[in-house]
């Protein structure tokens, strides 16, 4: 009898053990919310700096814009990676379930960002006109994908 | 002495249905003071249709350029009272709107109240279109009669009881509707950009809809007390934001930032409007820029406050 007794409590602490060190892995992967979002933030600074340009805060320059589409293009072709299925929630993500719900739809968004923001890229603008044209096609982007695929946290 | 005690019991619960009723009916416009629907300017009427917002639950969901003005009804709008279908609003006579008169739809916008004499569900936000004014009306009738018809019927509303009884509104609105009058007193010597802000954000922009909580736990009118300081997203997750100029709000931003927020859908920090918004903004956007300029002086004069309601 105290032998069944100690192993059943073996087998309880074990089990115990294994969901501890198990739950948090299976709840939410963190690191691939991070990365996301750490992408997204250098995407923003990228925006930014365009949004200034085109709003004529700051003066244009063709090798400053090359710089804001190429940065943005590798954001583009590596954001889709960040959003395995353990991943949907902790970390303040803004992520809607909407991605995982309808992955072709995302998968579609992704694609799009990737082919403007090189499309932008072959485009060189060399002036400030042609600049807000293709930053104007890009920046579509975020508001589209935004609408279905981003919750608003704050 | 039963009989006694159930004769009275009678007589109250009589009595009672009796006021319910009478405090129910559904209450109209005085006709005569309206204006004279051959003077709407249609021209003027689409700006209002913009700011009111009509195609984003009236047109079919993610419609672009011109399905927008197909005013058919949208997508289902989910709540936690059961599911809204915005009605077809075209100028179909069948279908639509056709037959109304301009009476018919300014009782619709100001009072909520249908040409049959039912109340309509505070889903439409007549409690903001209320605020509008008479010509604004007559013209956005005018606008509204020049759009295609169209002849599908929207499916009817599948609300949970006692949501689905329509004579209840009719008690919400005796708590709730609200007044012609604005929101926010604004000092007399407002601009006249303030004061176009506060109308366009109080009245037909119907902004503090999603953007103002609401009283009775979220089924009640607009907490005023907590003005446009942001809310839960009617839609499901996440956060409407505050809107004051508060630290918690957008105080920070200036306002040609807001102004050039609602043009473009970038935040100063060149973050994007996302989810419901992005709608509301692609409308503001068609409005004239001296427009967005007054909302955002409006903006940036509502009472500054708060973090989230009840925290």
């Amino acid at each position: 009898m105290s032998d069944m007794r100690s192993l059943t409590l073996i087998s309880a602490l074990t089990l115990g053990c294994a969901t501890l060190v198990a739950l948090p892995a299976i709840a939410q992967n963190l690191d691939a919310i991070e990365k996301r979002q750490e992408l997204m933030k250098e995407n923003g600074k990228a925006a930014k700096a365009g949004g200034a340009m085109a709003k004529g805060e700051t003066e244009f320059s063709a090798e400053k814009a090359n710089e804001v589409f190429t940065s943005m293009h590798e954001i583009a072709m590596d954001f889709g990676n960040h959003f395995p299925e353990d991943s949907k929630t902790g970390g303040k993500t803004e992520a809607a379930p909407a991605i995982w719900e309808k992955p072709d739809a995302f998968q579609a968004a992704l694609v799009k960002y990737q082919n403007d923001t090189q499309a932008a890229i072959d485009a060189a603008p060399q002036d400030l006109a042609s600049f807000r044209q293709q930053f104007g096609m890009v920046a579509q982007n975020c508001k589209s994908c935004h609408e279905e695929f981003r919750i608003d946290k704050d | 002495m039963l009989d006694r005690i159930l004769t009275v019991l009678f007589v109250v619960i009589l009595l009672g249905a009796g006021l319910v009723y009478g405090l129910t009916i559904p209450d109209r416009l005085n006709a005569a003071a309206l204006p004279d629907p051959a003077m709407g300017d249609a021209a003027r009427g689409e700006t209002v249709f913009w700011a009111g917002g009509c195609a984003s639950c009236h047109a079919p969901s993610k419609a672009e350029g011109d399905d927008k003005l197909k005013l058919g009804g949208g997508d289902p709008i989910r709540s936690d009272f059961g599911t809204f279908h915005a009605p077809n609003i075209s100028p179909d006579p069948d279908a639509g709107i056709g037959q109304w008169s301009f009476v018919d739809f300014a009782n619709a916008m100001k009072r909520g109240v249908s040409p049959d004499g039912k109340h309509l569900y505070p889903a439409f936000p007549y409690t903001s279109y209320v605020k509008m004014t008479d010509g604004d009306l007559n013209d956005l009738w005018a606008f509204m009669r020049t759009l295609p018809k169209v002849a599908t019927t929207a499916p009817a509303n599948d609300l949970a009881f006692p949501f689905n009884v329509r004579r209840g509104i009719g008690l919400w609105k005796l708590a709730f509707m609200d007044g012609p009058g604005p929101i926010i007193a604004l000092p007399e010597d407002a601009s006249e950009a303030q004061k176009r802000g506060r109308y366009l954000v109080e009245g037909p922009g119907h902004c503090g809809q999603c953007h103002t909580p609401r009283l009775l736990y979220g089924a009640g009118g607009l907490d005023d007390a907590h003005w446009l300081q942001g809310a839960p997203n009617p839609d499901g997750e996440g956060r409407i934001p505050n809107i004051t100029p508060s630290e918690a709000g957008i105080g920070s931003w200036s306002a040609s930032d807001i102004a050039y927020y609602l043009e473009s859908g970038f935040t100063p920090d060149f973050d994007s409007v996302g989810g419901s918004m992005v709608d509301v903004q692609e409308n503001i956007a068609r409005l004239p820029a001296a427009d967005r300029e007054a909302i955002a002086a409006y903006l940036k004069v509502v009472p500054a406050a708060g973090g989230r309601p009840g925290e």
